[in-house]
Formats: structure tokens, sequence, C-alpha cells
């Protein structure tokens, strides 16, 4: 029978199963993914014609020369940075009590629903929690009629950010308290510590490569992020935008790729920086 | 002490008195409320009513971190993230003595727990038996007023686990800090302790030494926890013993076919159990009721041993032996008067 006979195959070849387990994932992540990325690589070396008419596949290192002598460029990616740094810290900081509440003190039930009210925003559009912002933003709106509202600018684009992203925090940090047993924190008051003490040397350690997981998203989402400036960021350009501008206004793409090699390099030295850590491998 | 976790009783009514340097053992089958008291004692539940004292102080409102008492986790609870000698060092650390002095006394722990050569380890790289040794090293070196010990052996194979009472035993004798230990092993707990609590649905039956409680059980529920029960009740108790009651005789007690004794009960032996170095034989008497028998397998080979089956025999013991549960004054023997306690 061919059925039989395809399944003895399968059974008594483990590469062939490998290979058809692996292979269309593999395809994808290789061809889709860093063929794009090299593609990112190799446009970035190209120029537009002085009409901005079309892309000239001539070597150059003009587009590099532009983003480090300009002025502007680096401005906007020690903005891009700070934000994302900003964004990343207030995450941290919001995250690590709710993860900690949602881990260890709430009630089975209150766990889940807790859980599922940290999920929710996640299914609600992008935009429509940026406009929400937007909303909370406005002269004459919520924040601002408790005198409370910084007005559109980077203060705003943080804390939108902030908000979108705040699940990506919480969910590494509550699923890595889930797995801290709750006899660690008894042990640790056993042997005399209180409870900051318990935080400090038991909690935080374990928190750490939760956290760091968590901030690989809050981070790199901001790098690439320039929807939320555009609604609530006022003139405030992210990398984000220039990139936008350049490719659609500007249409030049092979500056746009350039840009975008920023938040490239910036992940990959974030990356290796935190396996130097060992937070990788305890995840 | 009473404890309740809403409407589930875990314990319904203990008293303990436990005294210093004392190996003390509390004994007793799932659920009937032993963690529940050690955990109160440590300090992670506040117990419903009534206190808990340490050397006469009242320390039932005082948190654990607070309270002169360690314990030995069943899991062992070592912390993942640090070394077998920062494990150690936990309690000297956030108690803020000095560096010199914690890693000479964490040696020295370790040491006491055999695991000199394994400081730079990581929990996960050693055996359950170290691990083990480890969580024990962990809370001695604070030299606790009190140890508590929740079933720590549990996870560990026979042999493995024979050994570790013995070092544990050893251990409690050179620290000379009170242990207080949970198990559910009878045996266990009859090698270790200097008393034993035998706990049933969250009561202490009984309060005694080993020998006593194997001796002279002063329940039925003892006497059936504790070794092997051989309990004969009602018309069972009647055609043997005269006069109705509980009744309990140990199996190593009673003599099969000895000529030298008297007869008290006659019976067709029904199946022999072999256990290596001595047989069961689990009797039906005649008068109703079944007694298990211990004889050791000296003379009989093995064949003939479980050729006995289907048997007619004669039992005898002395009268010394046998346990009236009923009586007024519990827990003595029928002829407490010639009664002269064995060591175990
Ligand atoms: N946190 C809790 N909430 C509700 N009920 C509990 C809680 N802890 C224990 N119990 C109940 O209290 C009773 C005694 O539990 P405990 O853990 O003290 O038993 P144990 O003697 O240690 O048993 P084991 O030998 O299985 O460890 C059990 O019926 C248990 O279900
Ligand atoms: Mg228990």
């Amino acid at each position: 029978m061919a059925s039989s006979g395809s399944a003895g195959l399968l059974h008594r070849s483990p590469r062939l199963r490998l290979g058809l387990l692996l292979g269309p994932p593999m395809l994808w992540l290789g061809v889709l993914y860093l063929g794009s990325l090299a593609a990112l690589f190799i446009t970035s070396l190209w120029t537009v014609d002085a009409f901005g008419a079309g892309i000239q596949r001539t070597w150059t290192l003009e587009n590099f020369r532009t983003l480090f002598t300009l002025d502007v460029y680096r401005t906007i990616t020690f903005r891009t940075l700070l934000t994302a740094v900003a964004v990343t810290v207030i995450d941290g900081l919001v995250a690590v009590p709710v993860a900690l509440f949602m881990a260890k003190v709430a009630s089975p039930r209150w766990q889940r629903i807790l859980v599922i009210l940290v999920l929710t925003p996640l299914w609600a559009s992008y935009l429509v929690k940026a406009y929400a912002w937007r909303g909370m933003f406005s002269t004459g709106g919520p924040l601002d009629s408790v005198g409370l509202s910084p007005g559109y600018g980077l203060s705003a684009t943080i804390v939108t950010l902030a908000y979108l992203w705040l699940p990506y925090m919480v969910l590494p940090m509550y699923a890595g308290l889930e797995r801290l047993p709750d006899s660690l924190l008894e042990a640790s008051a056993d042997l005399g510590a209180g409870t900051w003490t318990t935080m400090r040397r038991v909690v935080l350690p374990v928190l750490f490569p939760a956290a760091v997981a968590g901030s690989i998203f809050t981070f790199s989402l901001t790098l690439g992020d320039y929807i939320a400036v555009k609604i609530v960021g006022g003139t405030n350009q992210l990398l984000g935008n220039v990139v936008y501008d350049s490719f659609l206004t500007g249409n030049n793409m092979p500056f746009a790729a350039t840009v975008s090699l920023i938040p490239v390099v910036v992940m990959l030295a974030y990356l290796t920086a935190v396996r130097r850590t060992g937070a990788l491998e305890n995840l | 002490m009473v404890k309740s976790f809403g409407p589930v009783t875990a314990v319904a009514g203990v008293d303990l008195a436990i005294a210093d340097g004392e190996f003390f053992s509390m004994l007793g089958p799932s659920g009937s409320g032993k963690t529940t008291v050690l955990r109160m004692i440590a300090g992670f539940e506040q117990p419903t009513s009534g206190r808990v004292l340490l050397d006469d102080r009242d320390v039932t409102g005082v948190p654990p971190f607070a309270r002169d008492v360690n314990t030995v986790f069943q899991d062992y609870a070592l912390f993942p993230h640090m070394d077998v000698r920062a494990n150690v060092e936990y309690g000297l650390r956030v108690k803020r003595v000095g560096r010199a002095e914690r890693r000479e006394r964490a040696t020295a722990a370790l040491e006491t727990v055999r695991l000199g050569g394994y400081a730079d380890r990581r929990p996960t790289q050693l055996s359950g038996g170290q691990r083990q040794r480890v969580a024990l090293a962990r809370a001695l070196v604070n030299r606790p007023k009190v140890l508590l010990l929740d079933e720590p052996l549990g996870a560990l194979d026979l042999k493995l686990r024979r050994e570790m009472q013995l070092e544990l035993k050893q251990i409690q004798r050179d620290v000379g800090i009170t242990f207080v230990f949970v198990t559910h092993d009878q045996e266990e707990a009859l090698t270790m302790s200097d008393r034993i609590a035998v706990f049933n649905d969250g009561r202490i039956e009984q309060v005694d030494t080993p020998a006593r409680l194997y001796e002279a059980p002063a329940t039925a529920f003892v006497a059936g926890f504790v070794g092997t029960s051989n309990l004969l009740r009602g018309s069972d108790a009647r055609a043997v013993f005269g006069r109705d009651g509980t009744f309990s005789i140990r199996p190593e007690k009673i003599h099969l076919d000895d000529d030298a004794e008297p007869t008290k009960a006659r019976g067709t032996v029904r199946a022999v159990v072999y256990l290596g170095s001595v047989n069961h034989y689990l009797v039906d008497l005649d008068g109703g009721g079944t007694l298990t028998v211990l004889r050791q397998n000296l003379r009989d080979s093995t064949d003939s041993a479980l050729d006995q089956e289907g048997r007619r025999v004669a039992l005898s013991w002395d009268d010394a032996h046998v346990i009236d549960l009923d009586d007024s004054g519990a827990g003595q023997p029928v002829g407490a008067g010639t009664e002269t306690q064995e060591a175990p």
C-alpha cells in the first residue's frame, strides 16, 4: 500500500523526517527573512540618480556618509534610542509588580482574569489604541483637564509606546514568576530574609532573564515604530519616520535601507550584550 | 493548636511539648495534618487558635524570618541561581555575618554533611541525596534552636534513605539541635526518633518513645499504623481471651507449634509470605479472625516453609505481650504487672 509504504519510508529515514519537518520553516527563515535582510544591506550600498527617478546600481558608501555627517540623523538616532530605553524601563517598572501580583498573590481565579485583561488590548487594533491616546493627550482632553497632559511630543510618544508594548513585558515576567516555586520564597524567609531582601536576592535574579526577554520585544518594537509618532509625537521624528519618509516622500529606497540598518545593528549589539550576561540560557 | 483552611480543618487540636535537643518525629498517614503543624511552628501558617511557644517565648505572631527555627523543605527549595556555597551562606548573608566567618561556617556545615568538595556546583548538578544534604547544611549553618524537616528523605531510594537516616541521626547527636521530623514511614520514625507523635485526622493519637509505641500502642489506630496490627475484636476476641474487647499481639511474639508453651489458640495456615530472612504466616483462627505470625527463616528451608499452607497449627504466646486496647488505662499490656520493658 502506498500510504503505509511512505509511512514506513518516513519511519526508517530520520533524515527525511527531519528534512520534511524543518524544510518549510527553514526555507521561510533563510530565503524570506535573511534574504530580505541581505537585500536591505545591498540596497543601502546603491544610490538614486539626481532626479530621484530611479535606483542606480553602482556601489557607493554615499548613503552612510550622509547618515554619519548630517547632525539631524545623529539627533534622531539618539532620540530613538532614548525613546526605546525609556519605554523599556517604564514597562519593566510597571510589569514587575503587575507580574508579581498575578503570579504570587492573586487567587487562581483572579490569575486567569488578569492574564485575559493583559492580553485583551493585543486584540484591539494598534491604530485604535494610538488614537485613543491622541484623545487622551489632546487639548481639552482627559489628561489636559486635570493639568497632566504633556501635549503631543516625545513624552506622549513614550507613554503611548510603553502602553502598547506593556503586555510583551508582563507576559514573560509572569511566566518566569509562575515557574518560581513558592517554597523558594518561604525558604528565603525561613533563613531570615525580610520581604525586600527576598525580592532582591531571590525574585529579581529569577525575574532578570524574563525581563531581558521582554526588553527585546519592547526595545525592538520601539526602534521600528513610526505610527505612534505620527499620531501623538508632534514634530519629534524617530528613525522609523526617516525610513518611511525617505521611502515614500523622498522615493529614496537606498537611503531608507541605510537608515533601517541602524536598528538592525543596535539590536544585534543588544542581543550580543544580553548573551554575555547568560540570561538567554536561563530563559 | 487548631488550623482550618476555610471549611477544611487540617489540624483539629494538637498539644505538643518538645524537649530541648530531642529528635522528635511526627508520624501519620497522608493528609493527617503533619505538614500543617510543621508550617505553624515555622511561621508560614497562623494557627486559627492556639499558640506556639519557643523557649517559653510566645512566637505565634512572629514572622518566619524572625523565628529561631529553620526548615528543610520536602522539595529542598535550593536557590537555582546560586551555587552550593552561596545557598549555604544565604542565611548568614541576610543576617549580615562577615564574609570570612560566613565562608568558614559554610565550609564547616558542608563538611558536616560530607559535601566538602561540592561548594562550587549548582543545585542542578547534584543528585537527590546531595541536594538534600545541601538543604540540611543550609539550615544547620544558622544554628537554629529547632530544625524542622518535612519528609526530607521522601524522594530518595531505599538504600540512600537508610544511609541518610543514620547520618541525620548522627548529625543531630553532634550538633545537639532539636529536630522535628515529619514522615509517613513508620520504620523511619522508629529508627531515628527519641519520641514520636502519631497523627490521625488532624489529631494526635499518642506521643511516646518508639519502644513504647510499638509495645504498648494506646489505640487501635496506633497499633495498626506502627507495625503489623494483628487485631482481634468482638467475638473473635471472646473465643481467644474469654471476653469481648480489642486486643493486639505483635506477630513476632506469637510462636507456632511450640511444645514448651501452653496452646492459646488453634488455626489453619492460610498463606505464607516469603520475606527473605523471615516469613509471615497468616493463620485463620478456629474461633474467627486472622493473626499474622512472624517466624525467622532459621531452620526451615524456604520450600518447607511454603509447604505449611493449609496445615493445622497451634499458637502460643506470653500473656504479657497481649495489648488490651479497650482498657481505660489504654496502652497497658494485659499482664501489665509482670511486664518488663524490652529494649528495641
Ligand atoms: N493551604 C491549604 N488549603 C486548604 N486545605 C489544606 C491546605 N493545606 C493543607 N490542607 C488540608 O489539610 C489537611 C492536612 O494537610 P497536611 O499537608 O498537613 O497533611 P500531611 O499530614 O502533611 O500529609 P502528607 O503526608 O500527604 O504530606 C489535608 O486534608 C489537606 O488537604
Ligand atoms: Mg506533608
